[in-house]
């Protein structure tokens, strides 16, 4: 009996930190809330029913965004905690092993749990609008996917407080995490929460590769594409490809760390240095699966609120294409410093350079979009018109960095660290408030407040330079990634206090903005025209929120800019007065997510090595599998009487 | 050409301008080696291209957004339909084209060059680099004896850097000196580095290896050769041997102060050697310069 | 979303819906992940094949009848299941029903002997543990193995299904689906057969 209380007390739950009791005493506590919130109002039902097991794609939308921002908020408390700790030499804020854990949750986060699903939610919102589906390919797997990510997720910040957080980066770089140097489960949390979410994320790409492929309106040729929907597609490609190498990784490190393989140990035989480059034959085309969709996203609301075509289209089109295939080839660069010699390093210098020319050829387009047009600052289109320099800094600083010789200055130094903040910020975390700020009507009926919107641009993008630019120069005075404390004497100290305000900055704009969804959903601006923006795409041709089959009938376009089309050659009305037949949707089901809650019980148990239990939730995955295979299903028809009165409370037909 | 003289002077000066901003160190941009300063020189090429790129952008973004603002008072000059424009859209792609080979160029040329001695006509002094958790170990195999967590070079006078890592990766970086390269278990590397004067300057782990990762840095102390010999003489007479299990007990995960050996054990060497073979055998086979094309080849253990 | 299940004389059963099309469609882009996946695992072996660690080599191991007859099985497998496919477009149930239980026969052979050769090989003391080498290759041939494990379950699930409700564009799609996994996992095997065994051979 003492045994079990010893294990549970050292080994299962983590003990012995203020934070992270504060951590258990906060999820009792929000656990607790939410159960009184859910039975007092009697949402139970609500939730399971038009929710949890629901199959439509904006919903799911919703929920990734929800779980994304819950994500944000985790890895932005981590990156805060680091910045306070670096603000002086040898403070003991954090010590060694809890700043190591930090930064390895706050990248991991960041990247697989935040930047991606965000980016996913807002797919799953916009891109079967803008294509005139009813939904995605497959309704049901799209909530399999969902849940895999969530899972995933919570399995990843389980590792909080049971257990203890993996400690290894989040490149995890072997053979550090290899049993032998880091021992306990931290790492296996790493490996199961990224295996379980990268399942689900292979499954969006093939479900949204073939809805784009498969089920455009009639007359949207691919050349006829919203620029999202065209970065999604190219986006799913790449996913489709490169995640089956992360799987493999995961994969092979598992079985090195549960069941005592040699991929990857310095012992019989392994080698440590294929981890680095499996890990980013896939890590560097995940960069261009998190940076094109922004790409996209910009794309369509600078074009809005510019009031104008997208300059040069076709060119925007293929340099996606000629990015994606340039981004499998440059992985080296992510360690020139490995001594392949300098044939390989100059070759993957120059192909890694090679990229900054369709990126450049897109920036061009982007501003000749707006010559000669009308721009309008929204908040939305602040956020884009605020990436084009602030992501210019970035892709410059990556051209900086592609320069093998000069990497090797550069390498795992702060100047890195300010490179790809600057990218990934300026680019996804800016395109996904835009995004958030441009379909939020589309989602909810109400627009966010545009002042607080402002406020929150202003000082997220003030902060946010100010937190970065410094970092630079750490980088060129010598201090490394990833350490948790420095030396006084060597000056540093300033430029980190000046980016540790910058990074409080950030987080304000961060309150503000939640602030803003909660404002805004009791005083917010109503949408009631579905068109907001004067928007050029078709999710703007439907209601806000749009209702669940979409459209009443199926759109027929004729131009890029489809709904801009319409509404120039005044067939809107003719469009919405076609005759309505019954529309075929899918049904909802809760199978997805008790399968994903299998798939957690599986990934917990190899956490925690105990196989039987491992077993126990593959079995439960498989039955769930089983049951839906023997199902038959045939979804269910809305009556065209019923997608008429909808349409006519709309005000949509008379 | 004169152009490009002059701004790469421009931004020189403002960098030194910069630096004398912060009053503070910062190593990258004062090399004190021919390494360093040849990545020095590539990093000012590189920022004088991407300071022309960001200006264009920045002037373009700026004019643009201003001028073609909703609220502005002209109204003539608003085209919706415009499409795109060939001759423009390939100009933007012929531009970056040839500032990628501008770039592309100097880089190879500077990366095969740090593959070689620095310094041709001068014989390289070896230093063995092996990182553990959390020090870095450093034997001097010409002279037989062994440092941890210091590391003195003689000045003026290219250093081989033969480097391995017992359990996690590391990267050994001297920014003051050079960029890095990693060091890795059960593989060698090799990174010359050369210092001009004698000084001391910060040695950086640059990889993270774990728990006490932040506490791996080390100085390095490089002297005339008269006074790095007299340091060796004194570490000789001084200092305790390292024996083999002393070795065992040091490449223990632990943090440890500074400490010199006036001697190391045989099998180190063996060990070392065996790992390093392809170096040491072109070393041997050839006596003149050519040998440390050697670095290139050293890496053949990973591939 | 689904259009009538009115059959055209030139569209496959399992084409003749838009559920159809789209799952069959979207099964290719998934193969696509899976030739990655074994891909990654075929590039693996190669770089660990050396990494012996004074652990037992190919040479050791591989026997050439053993794996030969695997071959043969899988091969006649895949020929068999192709053969199920083509009942399947004369709509002849039963014919798909026997040609598929052949199939599974065939697989379950294929899978029994694979048992057979990894416990060998256990016995014989190479254990995924003695080396990189033997972790790679327990990994490569066993994720192929586990794919083929999980084929036969699939398929005696769709005949099940099969043989309650008879050959519609709902168990001619799934039928469709499972044979081109099926085939996808013997155009694996035929490079399992070259890199791993007949190379192991040679090299």
């Amino acid at each position: 009996m003492s045994n079990i209380k010893d294990y549970l007390l050292h080994d299962f739950f983590v003990t012995g930190e203020p934070m992270i009791y504060m951590a258990d005493v906060s999820i009792v506590l929000v656990t607790i809330a939410i159960v009184v919130v859910l039975t007092y109002f009697k949402k139970w039902k609500w939730l399971w029913k038009d929710w949890l097991t629901t199959v439509d794609h904006k919903k799911i939308g919703i929920m990734y965004i929800l779980a994304a921002l819950a994500m944000l908020f985790r890895g932005g408390i981590d990156a805060l905690l680091m910045r306070v700790q670096l603000s002086a030499p040898n403070l003991h804020f954090l010590d060694a092993q809890h700043y190591n854990e930090i930064f390895t949750t706050h990248g991991t986060i960041m990247i697989l749990f935040m930047a991606m699903p965000f980016l996913i939610g807002l797919i799953n919102v916009a891109m079967p609008l803008q294509i005139g589906a009813r939904d995605v390919a497959f309704p049901y797997l799209n909530a399999i996917s969902f849940w895999l990510f969530f899972v995933g997720a919570m399995l990843f910040n389980l590792s909080f407080v049971i257990g203890g957080s993996p400690d290894a980066g989040w490149t995890s770089y072997t053979p550090l995490a290899e049993k032998s140097l880091d021992p306990g489960v931290g790492e296996n949390y790493y490996l199961l929460g990224l295996q379980l979410a990268g399942i689900g994320t292979l499954a969006s790409g093939v479900n949204f590769a073939v809805t784009i492929i498969k089920m455009r309106a009639p007359g949207m040729t691919l050349m006829r594409m919203p620029m999202f929907t065209w970065s999604t597609l190219i986006t799913s490609i790449i996913i489709v490809f490169a995640f089956p190498v992360l799987t493999v990784a995961l994969a092979m490190l598992t079985i090195d760390r549960v069941f005592g393989g040699h991929f990857f140990t310095a012992t019989a035989g392994g080698e440590p240095m294929m981890w680095a480059n499996l890990f980013w034959i896939w890590g560097h085309p995940e960069v261009y699966i998190v940076i094109l969709p922004a790409f996209g996203i910009f794309s369509d609301i600078i074009s809005t609120f510019s009031g104008k075509k997208l300059f040069g289209y076709n060119v925007m089109v293929y340099s996606m294409v000629a990015i994606s295939v340039l981004s499998f080839l440059v992985w080296v660069h992510h360690f020139f410093t490995m001594g392949s010699g300098a044939a390989v390093n100059s070759v993957f210098g120059i192909s890694t350079m090679a990229i900054s020319i369709p990126t450049g050829v897109k920036i061009f387009n982007w501003l000749l979009t707006m010559y000669r047009s009308r721009i309008k600052f929204t908040v939305a289109n602040l956020w884009s018109l605020a990436f084009i320099p602030n992501f210019v800094i970035g892709g410059i600083t990556g051209v900086m960095l592609a320069v093998a010789a000069a990497d090797y200055q550069y390498h795992n130094s702060y100047f890195l660290i300010a490179h790809f903040h600057n990218v990934l910020i300026a680019g996804t975390v800016f395109s996904c408030f835009a995004g958030l700020t441009y379909w939020w009507p589309k989602m909810f009926g109400h627009v966010l407040n545009e002042r607080l919107g402002k406020w929150t641009f202003w000082i997220f993008v003030i902060g946010y330079n100010i937190c970065f630019l410094p970092q630079y120069w750490l980088g060129f005075m010598g201090m490394t990634r990833r350490t948790y404390t420095y030396a006084s004497g060597l000056g540093w100290m300033p430029l980190n206090v000046i980016s540790t305000v910058g990074g409080f900055l950030m987080g304000i704009g961060f309150i503000i903005m939640v602030y803003n969804i909660y404002y805004s959903a009791r005083y917010g601006e109503r949408d009631t025209t579905g068109d907001p923006w004067d928007g050029r795409t078709l999710e703007w041709a439907t209601t806000s929120p749009a209702a669940e089959y979409n459209f009443a009938t199926v759109p027929e376009v004729e131009d890029i800019d489809a709904f801009y089309d319409m509404k120039k050659k005044n067939k809107v009305k003719e469009w919405l007065n076609k005759p309505i037949k019954d529309i075929h949707m899918p049904n909802n089901s809760g199978r997805p997510i008790i399968m994903a809650g299998f798939f957690f019980v599986a990934g917990f148990g190899l956490t925690f090595e105990w196989i039987w239990l491992a077993i126990a939730g593959l079995v439960g995955v498989f039955i769930t599998m089983v049951l839906r295979s023997f199902e038959i299903d045939n979804g269910h028809h809305i009556h065209k009487e019923e997608v008429e009165r909808t349409e006519r409370e709309a005000g949509r037909i008379s | 050409m004169k152009r490009i003289k002059t701004s790469f002077k421009l931004v020189a000066l403002s960098v030194v301008f910069l630096l004398l901003l912060t009053g503070c160190d910062v190593p990258v941009l004062q090399p004190q080696g021919p390494v360093g300063e040849q990545q020095y020189h590539l990093i000012l090429w590189s920022l004088v291209l991407m300071f022309i790129v960001i200006a264009a952008v920045f002037i373009l973004f700026g004019v643009i957004v201003f001028k073609y603002r909703a609220s502005r008072k002209r109204t003539d000059n608003y085209e919706p339909e415009q499409e795109g424009n060939k001759k423009l859209e390939f100009i933007w792609t012929i531009i970056p084209i040839i500032i990628v080979l501008l770039l592309a160029i100097p880089m190879t040329i500077t990366t095969v060059n740090l593959e070689k001695n620095p310094s041709p006509e001068k014989k390289p002094y070896v230093v063995y680099v092996t990182s553990a958790q959390w020090k870095w170990i450093f034997g001097y195999p010409e002279d037989g004896v062994e440092s941890v967590n210091v590391l003195h070079i003689p000045s003026d006078r290219p250093v081989k850097f033969l480097m391995t890592s017992e359990g996690a990766m590391n990267s050994f970086w001297i920014p003051a000196l050079g960029g890095q390269k990693y060091t890795m278990n059960n593989m060698s590397s090799t990174l010359y580095l050369e210092a001009d004067h004698p000084g001391k300057y910060l040695g950086k782990a640059a990889n993270f290896n774990g728990k006490y990762f932040a506490h791996m840095n080390f100085n390095v102390i490089s002297q005339k050769q008269s006074d790095f010999d007299q340091w060796v003489k004194q570490v000789k007479t001084h200092s305790p041997a390292l024996t083999m299990s002393e070795y065992n007990k040091l490449i223990k995960p632990s943090v440890v102060d500074v400490k010199t050996y006036s001697s190391y054990p045989k099998q180190l060497d063996t060990k070392l050697e065996n790992m390093m073979s392809m170096e040491h055998m072109t070393m041997k086979n050839s006596g003149d310069m050519d040998s440390d094309m050697s670095g290139m080849k050293g890496d053949e253990s990973h591939e | 979303m689904s259009q009538s299940n009115s059959l055209n004389q030139h569209t496959p059963l399992e084409y003749s819906t838009e559920d159809g099309r789209l799952k069959i469609f979207g099964f290719w882009v998934f193969l696509g992940a899976e030739i990655i996946l074994f891909s990654c695992l075929f590039a693996s072996y190669m770089v660990y094949l050396h990494r012996t660690a004074g652990g037992p080599t190919p040479d050791d191991l591989y026997d050439v009848k053993e794996f030969m007859i695997e071959t043969f099985l899988l091969l006649t497998s895949s020929f068999t299941c192709g053969l199920g496919t083509h009942e399947l477009r004369r709509q002849n149930k039963m014919g798909v029903i026997i040609w598929f239980i052949i199939t599974l026969i065939l697989g379950l052979g294929f899978v029994g002997m694979e048992i057979h050769e990894f416990v060998d090989y256990v016995g014989e003391g190479a254990k995924l543990t003695t080396s990189a080498f033997l972790t790679s290759f327990f990994t490569l041939v066993g994720t192929h193995g586990c794919h083929v494990s999980l084929g036969i379950l699939w398929i005696i699930g769709i005949l099940i299904q099969t043989a309650r409700t008879g050959i519609n564009a709902v168990t001619a799609r799934k039928l469709f689906i499972v044979g081109l996994y099926w085939h996808f996992l013997d155009v694996v095997w035929v490079f399992i057969f070259t890199v791993v065994y007949l190379t192991g051979m040679v090299l």
